[in-house]
C-alpha cells in the first residue's frame, strides 16, 4: 500500500527525509549558565555569553553532552567520542555572536536507525543520518512597534539537538509516524519534552519527487520549521503535489527553502538557492574539541529506560499482546506507564482491551490527555480485577467504568454502594428463574416445544429481574434444566 | 620625586615596602606625568579617580599589615581591550566608542585583586590589528623615543603601542599588553621595554576583546625581566570560563629570574636571517649569541624550515577568526549604531562607519578565506601548515632550551611609513608570528641601540610551558645588554 501520487504523465513517488530541531531538556544553556526554561519575561534568561558581548566566551553545558548521548543511544546510533562545535556565521538581529555555535564535520552521533509504527500494524525503518549539537538563535518580534522589530533572547543560546533521518520516509503517513516515534523515544529517554506548541521539537522537511520505480534523487526543497505533526503531513502532501505539477508542466523542481502555510495548505517560497548563505564554517577557536571515553558512554547507558521499541516486543513476546495493540499502548510513555500499573497482575489482554477501546474513548470525548484521566491505573486494575474473580459481569463493569469516568471512585466501592454484586447463590437465581418461568407460561411451552431460541428470551427476563447481577451462565443452566430438563 | 622612567615593580615594591613613598604619592605623581605627556596620546580613557581610590585602599592595607604581594599599589596602564567594570573600553574603535562594560576582565580583575593600580585605558591599533599604532580611532601614538624636532612622530609599535608609550615615557611603572602576532614584543623592542608573551592558555582570554581567539594571549610590558615575571605572575590563572585557559599551577617565574645562563642551549634559528634586514639588527643578533655564550651557555644553530611560511599563514588563519569574532559589533545591542532602513542597512552603515578600514580590510581578508570554494585551499592549509610549524619548534626544543632571534626587522619608523603598504607594514612581525603560531611563550629584552640612538630588541623563545626557562635567559640577556638608555625628551 505504498503511496503515490497519480499525475497525468503516471505515478510519482515521495522521497522525504527531517531535520528535526529537539530542545534538549538541560539546567542551562548550552554555553552559559543562564536559565533555559520556557515562559519567562523577555530577556530575562539572558547571560552576557548569551548577549555576545565583547570579550565573552562559550563554555560546554557536559549535561547537553550527556543529553545527545542518551538520545544517539536511544537512536541506537553512533556514538562519536570525538566532536568538533563549528561556527556557521550569519547576520541576523536575534544572533547576537553573528554566528551560531553547531557542529559540522564532527557531529557528536552519528548514524542510527528509526523503526515506525505503522497504523496496519507494519513496520518501516528510516536511517538516520546524525544528530549534532547546536546553540537555538534568539526570537524577532515584529509586531510590537510599528517601526522597530523588537529581539528576545531568552531562546539564544538554548540546547537543540538537530536530528537529521535520510531519506526513507515515502509518504505523509510514514512523515508524520517518524515524527511521533522520534518524540516518543526522546520522552522516553527524558532528553526532550517534546512538546511542539511550544517550540520544543519542530521540523524541516525535504521533499522531492521521481517517477514511481525510479530509484534517482531529484532537486528537493526545504519546509522550514513545521511545528505540529498534522502540518508535517499535509505539508508533505502539498509539496509534493506541486512538485510533481512543476515537473509535468515541463519545469524544474528549484532547491529552496519554503514555508509552509496551514491555513492554506501550501507551500511557498523563502529564498532560492542564489540567495542562499555561504556560512564559513571552520572550528570555534574558543572551545576544544569534545572528547570522552567508552566509561563515560557505558555511565549512560546503565541509566536509560525500556525504549518503546523493546517495551512493544517484551508486550507482544511476554504478554501475548498483538503487534497493534502493542503499538498503540507503547507509542506515549504516559499510556504505558498507565498500562503497566493497570495490568499488574491482572489479565493484560482483558486490560489493554478495556485501555484502548473503553477508556481511549472516553478520554477522546472528553479531550482529556491520560495524564489527566479521572481513571486511575489502579482503579482501571481493580475493574478489570473484579471481572476476573467473578465479582460483576462484564456488561455490569461497562456500568461500574461509566460512574468511574464521572466519580473517581474506585470499582470496589461503586459495585459496594449500588449492590451491584453478582448474585451466584444457586438458590436466588431459582427463585426468579421460577417465578419468570411462572409468570410466562405460554413462552415456557414454547420452548419446551422445543424452541431453543426462546430460551435466550428467557436468559434475557432474569437478568432484567436480576437487574443484571445474576450469573449469566448459571441463570442459562437453571432455565435449561427447568424447561427442558 | 625622581625621574619616574626609572620606577620598576620592584623599586616601587621595595620604597613602599620600606615606607619611603606611599601608593597616593606614587599615583599621584604619575597622574601627573600623564597630564604632562598628553602628547603621548598613550591613554584613551584616564582614570585618576580610580587609581587614587584603589592607591589609598592599597596604602591602608599596607598599614593593617595586609599586602597582596609586590604588585599591591603599583600605578599601571591597562591595554583597552581588557573590558574593565564600569570604565569605558573601546577596542580603540569608533564601534565601542561608548560601551561600558558591566563586567571585568579575568587578567584585569586578577591585578586589581592583587592591588595593582589602574592608571587608565591604553591606546592601541583598532582591536588590536596593527603594528604601529596608526589604526585607533583615537589617534595615534607618539613613541617617547621621538628626536626632539623630528619631522614626523616615531611610531610606538603595534598593537600595545599605548601602553609602550606610557611605560617608556614615564607615565606608568608597567602595562598590560595583548600579543597575537607580536603585539607585545614588537612594541616592546620599539621602546627599550621588555615585552612578554606566554604560552597560550596562562593568562584567560575572558574578557579580553577577541582579534583572533587561537592567538590572542595577555602579557606583561614592564622595564625589566624580573618585573615581567612580577606581573605575569599576578596576570595568570587557570580560568574555567576560558575554555582554553591551561588548567595548571603556575611556577613561580620571579625565582627563575636568576640571570644565570650557564649550560643554557640556545639556538640561533638560520631561517631568520632575512634579505635586506638592517646591519645593526644583525649585528645586536650576533652579539646576542656572543653575550650568551660569554655567560656559559652552548649556543648552536638550528633549522625552523617552515619559518617562511608563518607569516602568510599568520595572515590567513587570524584574519579568518576575526572576521567571525568581529560579527558581534552589529548595532544591535551595544556599542556605536547607525540606523538605517532595513536591518542590512544598519548593518551595512553600522559597520562601514564604526571599523577603521583596517579593520575592515582584515574582516574581508578572513570572510574570502573562509568562503566556500577557497576555504580548503586557504584556511584548512593554513591549518595545516601551523601544525608543520609547532612540530618544527618541537623538535628544535629537544635539542636547545631557547631561541634566540631578533624581535623585529627594523627600529621604531616614522608615522606614514609603510602606511600605504599593508604587507610592508605586516612584515614587521616576520620574527613574532611563529611563536604565536604555535602557542609558545616568548619575550623581548632591549639589546641595544641602533645607528640612531633608537632601541632594538633581542627575542627569546622557549618550549610550551618552559616560562622559568624563558625568564632565566632572558634575564641574563637583560644583565649582559645592560641595556641603560632612556629616551632624551622628557614628558
Amino acid at each position: 500500500m505504498s503511496y503515490l501520487i497519480q499525475g497525468e504523465t503516471g505515478d510519482w513517488e515521495v522521497v522525504v527525509g527531517l531535520e528535526v530541531h529537539a530542545q534538549a531538556i538541560t539546567n542551562s544553556k548550552l554555553f552559559s549558565g543562564a536559565p533555559a526554561t520556557f515562559g519567562a519575561k523577555p530577556n530575562e534568561n539572558v547571560s552576557l555569553v548569551d548577549a555576545a558581548m565583547p570579550g565573552m566566551l562559550p563554555v560546554i553545558n557536559e549535561m547537553a553532552i550527556e543529553q545527545a548521548v542518551r538520545t544517539g543511544l536511544g537512536l541506537r546510533a553512533q556514538i562519536n567520542k570525538y566532536s568538533v562545535f563549528e561556527r556557521k556565521n550569519y547576520f541576523y538581529a536575534d544572533l547576537p555572536q553573528g554566528y551560531q555555535i553547531s557542529q559540522f564535520q564532527h557531529p557528536i552521533v552519528g548514524e542510527g536507525t528509526v523503526t515506525l509504527d505503522m497504523a496496519d500494524g507494519s513496520t518501516h525503518e528510516v536511517g538516520i543520518e546524525r544528530l549534532h549539537l547546536e546553540q537555538d538563535a534568539g526570537k524577532s518580534m515584529h509586531d510590537q512597534d510599528p517601526k522597530r522589530s523588537m529581539i528576545d533572547l531568552n531562546r539564544a543560546g538554548v540546547v537543540l539537538m538537530e536530528i537529521v533521518s535520510k531519506p526513507d520516509i515515502r509518504s505523509p503517513e510514514q512523515a508524520g509516524a517518524y515524527v511521533r516515534k522520534l518524540r516518543a523515544i526522546l520522552r522516553y529517554l527524558g532528553t526532550c519534552d517534546g512538546n511542539m506548541e511550544e517550540g520544543s521539537m519542530r521540523a524541516d522537511v525535504n521533499v522531492s519527487v521521481r517517477p514511481k520505480g525510479s530509484d534517482e534523487l531529484r532537486t528537493r526543497a526545504e519546509i522550514k520549521n513545521v511545528n505540529s505533526v498534522r502540518f508535517v503531513m499535509q505539508a508533505v502532501e502539498a509539496e509534493a503535489e506541486r512538485q510533481v505539477g512543476v515537473w509535468e508542466d515541463g519545469g524544474e523542481v528549484v532547491q529552496e527553502t519554503r514555508l509552509f502555510d496551514p491555513s492554506r495548505g501550501e507551500t511557498r517560497s523563502m529564498r532560492s538557492k542564489e540567495f542562499a548563505h555561504d556560512y564559513r564554517y571552520f572550528p570555534d577557536p574558543d572551545l576544544l574539541p569534545v572528547r570522552f571515553d567508552d566509561d563515560f558512554i557505558e555511565r549512560i547507558k546503565a541509566t536509560l529506560p525500556e525504549l518503546p521499541d523493546d517495551k512493544k516486543q517484551r508486550l507482544i513476546d511476554d504478554i501475548g499482546l498483538s503487534a497493534y495493540d502493542a503499538g498503540v499502548l507503547v507509542a506515549d510513555q504516559e499510556t504505558a506507564a498507565y498500562f503497566e500499573v493497570a495490568a499488574e497482575g491482572r489479565d493484560a489482554k482483558t486490560v489493554a482491551n478495556w485501555l484502548t477501546t473503553n477508556l481511549f474513548g472516553a478520554l477522546n470525548k472528553m479531550s482529556k490527555a491520560i495524564g489527566e484521566s479521572p481513571v486511575s491505573a489502579q482503579h482501571l486494575g481493580e475493574l478489570v480485577g473484579l471481572i476476573e474473580d467473578g465479582t460483576i459481569s462484564s456488561k455490569i463493569a461497562k456500568d461500574v467504568f461509566d460512574i468511574m469516568l464521572e466519580t473517581s471512585q474506585a470499582p470496589g466501592t461503586i459495585v459496594e454502594e449500588k449492590g451491584l454484586k453478582q448474585i451466584t447463590d444457586t438458590g436466588a437465581i431459582e427463585a426468579i428463574v421460577d417465578q419468570v418461568i411462572a409468570d410466562n407460561p405460554a413462552q415456557a411451552d414454547e420452548v419446551r416445544g422445543g424452541n431453543d431460541k426462546a430460551i435466550g428470551w428467557f436468559v434475557g427476563q432474569v437478568m432484567k429481574a436480576s437487574q443484571g447481577k445474576a450469573n449469566p451462565g448459571q441463570v442459562n443452566g437453571l432455565l435449561r434444566q427447568k424447561l427442558l430438563g | 620625586m625622581s625621574d619616574l622612567r626609572d620606577w620598576t615593580i620592584v623599586s616601587a615594591a621595595d620604597a613602599l615596602t620600606k615606607g619611603e613613598v606611599s601608593s597616593v604619592e606614587l599615583t599621584d605623581a604619575f597622574i601627573g606625568a600623564i597630564e604632562a605627556g598628553q602628547s603621548l596620546n598613550a591613554f584613551i580613557t584616564e582614570t585618576p579617580e580610580i587609581a587614587r581610590e584603589r592607591a589609598k585602599a592599597s596604602d591602608e592595607r599596607r598599614k593593617s599589615g595586609d599586602v597582596r604581594g609586590p604588585m599591591d599599589g603599583v600605578p599601571i596602564g591597562m591595554k583597552d581591550l581588557f573590558c574593565t567594570e564600569g570604565v569605558r573600553t573601546t577596542a580603540a574603535s569608533r564601534i565601542l566608542d561608548n560601551f561600558i562594560p558591566t563586567y571585568e576582565s579575568t587578567v584585569s580583575g586578577n591585578l586589581r585583586d592583587a592591588g595593582a593600580v589602574m592608571l587608565g585605558k591604553t591606546n592601541l591599533d583598532e582591536f588590536a590589528m596593527g603594528s604601529a599604532n596608526i589604526t585607533s580611532y583615537f589617534g595615534t601614538v607618539k613613541n617617547p623615543w621621538t628626536p626632539e624636532g623630528a619631522n614626523a612622530n616615531l611610531v610606538p609599535g603595534g598593537s600595545s603601542g599605548g601602553s609602550v608609550a606610557a611605560v617608556a615615557g614615564g607615565l606608568a611603572i608597567a602595562a598590560t599588553g595583548t600579543d597575537t602576532g607580536g603585539s607585545i614584543r614588537q612594541p616592546a623592542s620599539f621602546t627599550g621595554l621588555v615585552g612578554m608573551k606566554p604560552t597560550y592558555g596562562r593568562c584567560s582570554r575572558w574578557g579580553v576583546v577577541a582579534f583572533a581567539s587561537s592567538l590572542d594571549q595577555a602579557g606583561p610590558l614592564t622595564r625589566t625581566v624580573e618585573d615581567a615575571a612580577i606581573m605575569l605572575q599576578a596576570m595568570a590563572s587557570h580560568d574555567p570560563k576560558d575554555s582554553t585557559s591551561l588548567p595548571l599551577e603556575l611556577p613561580d617565574f620571579r625565582a627563575a629570574c636568576t640571570r644565570d645562563a650557564k649550560g643554557l642551549r640556545v639556538g640561533i634559528p638560520k631561517e631568520y636571517t632575512l634579505d635586506g634586514m638592517p646591519a645593526d639588527i644583525q649585528k645586536l643578533w650576533e652579539q646576542g649569541a656572543q653575550w650568551c655564550k660569554d655567560m656559559g651557555a652552548e649556543v648552536v644553530e638550528v633549522s625552523l624550515p617552515h619559518t617562511k611560511y608563518a607569516l602568510p599563514t599568520y595572515y590567513i588563519v587570524a584574519p579568518a577568526e576575526a572576521s567571525s569574532n568581529l560579527a558581534r559589533y552589529d548595532g544591535v545591542r551595544y556599542g556605536h549604531r547607525v540606523p538605517g532602513d532595513s536591518l542590512d542597512e544598519m548593518y551595512e552603515l553600522t559597520r562601514g562607519e564604526g571599523f577603521g578600514a583596517e579593520v575592515q580590510r582584515r574582516v574581508l581578508i578572513g570572510t574570502y578565506v573562509l568562503s566556500a570554494g577557497y576555504y580548503d585551499a586557504y584556511y584548512v592549509k593554513a591549518q595545516q601548515v601551523r601544525t608543520l610549524i609547532a612540530e618544527d619548534f618541537k623538535k628544535v626544543f629537544a635539542d636547545v632550551d631557547v631561541l634566540l632571534t631578533p624581535t623585529a626587522p627594523s627600529a621604531a619608523f616614522a608615522e606614514g611609513d609603510k602606511m600605504d603598504d599593508p604587507i610592508a607594514m605586516y612584515l614587521n612581525d616576520v620574527f613574532t608570528v611563529p611563536a604565536s603560531l604555535a602557542g609558545l611563550p616568548a619575550i623581548s629584552v632591549p639589546g641595544g641601540s641602533d645607528a640612531d640612538g633608537l632601541p632594538l630588541g633581542l627575542q627569546l623563545i622557549a618550549g610550551v610551558c618552559q616560562e622559568e626557562t624563558l625568564f632565566r635567559a632572558a634575564s641574563a640577556l637583560e644583565q649582559a645588554a645592560n641595556f641603560t638608555a632612556r629616551p632624551e625628551v622628557t614628558v
